[in-house]
């Protein structure tokens, strides 16, 4: 998974976007050691401090913790991360509808596109 | 916060022409942070002075606390924008050459560079490319362990790929009690990896803020913003 930053958004608010749909998609498992934040800043090519902003967010919200000597891993709590989902989840289809609002669709409109595009995709 | 970087007022004259005016700054440990602003608006001029190879006509700068001399030498760490190694010297030579100037030169850190990059130490620098010769130069700076690295241009002449090498080695090699300074117009490519930008514009600071700030507040990128402020 690539990480994707554009530059209008704060750099550590679309780190933590990132490594939450990391972590809802799975490719982060719960329990799973996060590599150094030197090193994720290298991949993602940021800043360390800003990755260290990033963890710190992740870690209030409690889907990151820090054990002392071992190094930082994904929280365990599988509720926590299926919470997550949801929300995530949740945001973006609200979002989706909004914009279909704004152009006029109704919710029968909404369906049957949603209907055709994945008939054709399958 | 301790601070590394402190410039009250400085003014800096050649000829008629003010390159620093009035300029103050002050930089804490532990930062990246982009000396930005078009030709000519006196970056050079500012990374110079605290390199102590220029005096400025008023006002007062302190590395550490120290005014630029031996001593802020042995803690800065200097990429000029211009190569001054000479040609004949073979890259392996280079490294004895910053290890024998600097206390701090850390050679096993500047040969793994070396290597990662696929450099043949026993190259002599006449047969590199521009490119390969800024990298070379770049390596040598970011193998020291000093507390203040001023970096002029150094993506300049590099093509795309070798950019991202070099940022990578920026971002790898500095630690929480250094500051970078990195001076440059191309403001896109180095964004991401500044805690702090700084603009610049004949001579004069025009904004001093944290780059994430800087985006909440505007709702722009660095280079949008940088564009506006520098509209020709």
């Amino acid at each position: 998974m690539q990480w994707e930053l554009n530059t209008e958004k704060p750099v550590y608010l679309q780190l933590v976007e990132q490594i939450q749909a990391k972590i809802i998609a799975g490719v982060y498992k719960p329990g799973d050691k996060l590599p150094s934040v030197r090193d994720l800043a290298a991949q993602a090519m940021v800043n360390p401090n800003t990755m260290q902003r990033a963890m710190t967010e992740l870690e209030r919200d409690g889907l990151v913790h820090t054990n002392r000597t071992a190094g930082r891993f994904i929280t365990s709590d599988e509720e926590l991360i299926r919470q997550l989902k949801e929300k995530y989840i949740t945001e973006i289809v609200r979002d989706f509808l909004d914009k279909m609002k704004q152009l006029g669709l109704g919710r029968d409109d909404i369906i049957s596109y949603l209907n055709k595009l994945t008939e054709n995709s399958n | 916060m301790s601070v590394i970087l402190e410039c009250n007022a400085l003014s800096k004259r050649f000829g008629s022409t003010l390159a620093l005016d009035n300029f103050s700054l002050r930089l804490e440990r532990g930062k990246i942070v982009g000396l930005l602003g078009p030709n000519g608006s006196g970056k050079t001029t500012l990374i110079k002075i605290i390199n102590g190879l220029l005096v400025p006509n008023a006002g007062g700068i302190t590395i550490a606390g120290m005014a630029p001399g031996v001593e802020t030498k042995r803690i800065v760490s200097y990429l000029p924008e211009k190569t001054y190694l000479p040609d004949w010297m073979k890259v392996s030579d280079t490294i004895r050459f910053f290890k024998d100037f600097y206390e701090d030169f850390d050679e096993k850190r500047a040969y793994d560079m070396l290597h990662r990059l696929n450099l043949d130490p026993s190259k002599r620098l006449k047969s590199l490319s521009k490119g390969t010769k800024e990298k070379v130069q770049l390596i040598l700076v970011m193998s020291r362990r000093a507390d203040l690295y001023c970096l002029d241009e150094p993506i300049g002449g590099v093509d795309p790929a070798a950019r991202d090498y070099i940022l990578n080695t920026i971002i790898t090699n500095y630690d929480e009690n250094a500051t970078i300074i990195i001076s440059t117009h191309l403001i896109a490519d180095i964004e991401n990896i500044l805690d702090e930008a700084v603009f610049i514009k004949a001579g004069r600071l025009v904004l001093h803020a944290p780059v994430d700030e800087i985006r909440e507040k505007e709702g722009k990128s660095i280079d949008t913003l940088f564009r506006e402020v520098f509209r020709c």
